[in-house]
């Protein structure tokens, strides 16, 4: 195995940041980690291969806390939320097609992923599930939907995501949760807050 | 008390410091685009730094209390009637019980602020009263027909305070972490054109019209976290200027930032005016890469 490639800083400004990691799951194990150890900064932003750092307020003490970061180090696990779905979507057949089997096999194959949330992005609470193998990954819409429904649940590559409200979207719908993935006035406000582990359950 | 809404222009928006802290969850921070503004009308009428004010894009603004109060107006000079007469901007002001308060349209800038002592008391959504336009985290947009609660004022006004100067001078520009994406030069180029704004400008970011970088990479960049003031060269080559209700998360490059002293310049630039970088100093010693390491 390779080894992990060390964190690479980019300047962002005079207040923030931008830690490049390996790929995701670095970006969330480094995020978590600075935020346990109390990172002096206003948001600790995680993406697909960089953490935001913004609102630093002691530059040395954050070059510091990332030097003694070891990347390789899986981000400790987050709690278990299950999601139960209704597979009714109108992408499913096209899903099945593209990972060549039936309808019913992918409903299987979705459900038997544990997903973790790496981060959120596009919309208040819609988190950017990891989980699902590179051989299952399926293309994006060519032109978007105007109109997603809200708790629509979606694969778009290998990520899989649940759409918080609804928004015009251009993932491929494999079905729809009741479950509320925004609720301001809940803490975290956000169901899927990042490093948080999703299941799947059929209730079709 | 509270405000009885009548009539508002093209936008009316209650704004406070905004909500930062939630931008790993997809939240945009929001706040007052011209800080310096908003901060003024608070401290006119003895309001605390975090107490919410009405952001008004072009006037149109017309509002009654049901009970006498201290307001300020500040950023774009709206002219300001109390029951048809004029009064001041940059000041605080009687608005009697029952009084009608309209503010017109500027003849320059674009968001005015009204600032009533004792803040919009509207309820907070995450710790902040601010709305946010991109995902409408927040209060709902002010329209006619609404009543705003307002809070107990903690303190007698100030009038004595001084807005800062309002020269739009270039927008100074810190290089972008994605400045290594372009042609070298990027910055230079972005510094010696001129940019028109364009009509599509709003709270999420100021849209300009003008010479692009040239970018080297064509292949895509996966989302990665965005600041306030982050200069993004999307593929049409129009540099957008994040402001406050931009997306936590962005996938075009950064070729800049601008300094955050200069946004407020940014909220009250109108579209078809003419705005210019120039390069910003260096930040200070010790926040430069590798600092930690010497």
């Amino acid at each position: 195995m390779l080894a992990p490639m060390p964190v690479h800083l980019r300047e962002f400004g005079p207040a923030a940041v931008l830690a490049e990691v390996d790929d995701a799951a670095a970006a969330l194990a480094l995020a978590t980690w600075a935020r346990s150890r109390g990172v002096a900064a206003d948001e600790v932003v995680p993406a697909a291969r960089t953490v935001l750092f913004d609102g630093v307020r002691d530059r040395r003490a954050l070059d510091a806390l990332i030097e003694a970061w070891s990347p390789g180090e899986a981000a400790a696990p987050g709690g278990l939320v299950e999601l139960p779905v209704t597979y009714d979507g109108p992408d499913l057949e096209f899903v099945a097609g593209a990972w060549g089997v039936d309808v019913a096999e992918v409903v299987r194959r979705h459900g038997a992923v544990e997903y973790v949330a790496s981060f959120c992005g596009f919309a208040p609470g819609f988190a950017y599930l990891a989980g699902l193998p590179a051989d299952l990954a399926v293309p994006r819409l060519e032109s978007p939907r105007a109109q997603v429904p809200a708790g629509s649940v979606a694969l778009a590559g290998t990520w899989c995501g649940v759409y918080p409200s609804g928004s015009p979207g251009g993932w491929r719908l494999l079905g729809r949760t009741d479950a509320r993935l925004w609720d301001p006035a809940a803490d975290p406000p956000a169901l899927l807050a990042p490093g948080t582990r999703v299941r799947f359950r059929d209730a079709s | 008390m509270s405000l009885h809404v009548l009539a508002t222009g093209p936008l009316a928006l209650v704004q406070d410091r905004g909500r930062p802290g939630f931008a790993h969850l997809g939240v945009p921070r929001a706040g007052a685009l011209d800080r310096p503004a908003a901060a003024l009308a608070n401290r006119l009428v003895g309001n605390g730094p975090d107490e919410a004010v009405l952001e008004v894009v072009l006037g149109g603004l017309e509002v009654r209390a049901d009970a006498a109060c201290w307001v300020a107006v500040t950023g774009a000079p709206a002219p300001l009637l109390v029951d048809g007469v004029a009064r001041g901007h940059d000041r605080p002001e009687w608005l009697p019980a029952g009084a009608t308060l309209r503010l017109g349209r500027p003849a320059t800038g674009v968001r005015s602020y009204l600032a009533v002592a004792g803040g919009i008391d509207v309820e907070p959504v995450l710790g902040s009263r601010s709305t946010d336009t991109l995902a409408w985290v927040g209060p709902s947009r002010v329209a006619a027909g609404t009543t705003l609660p307002v809070g107990r004022p903690r303190t007698e006004p100030r009038p004595l305070d001084v807005p800062h100067a309002r020269r739009h001078r270039p927008l100074r520009l810190f290089p972008g972490p994605r400045a290594d994406w372009f042609a070298e030069g990027a910055l230079e180029v972005l510094c010696a054109a001129t940019y028109v704004v364009e009509a599509d400008s709003n709270r999420i970011g100021l849209r300009l019209d003008g010479a692009a970088p040239t970018r080297l990479r064509e292949t895509e960049l996966p989302s990665e976290g965005m600041v306030l003031g982050a200069v993004q060269v999307p593929p049409s080559g129009r540099p957008v200027v994040f402001l406050a209700d931009h997306p936590p998360t962005g996938g075009y490059p950064v070729v800049g930032v601008v300094h955050p002293d200069d946004l407020w310049v940014c909220g009250q630039l109108r579209p078809g005016e003419r705005v210019r970088f120039t390069p910003a100093r260096p930040p200070s010693p010790g926040w430069g890469p590798g600092a930690a390491t010497g």
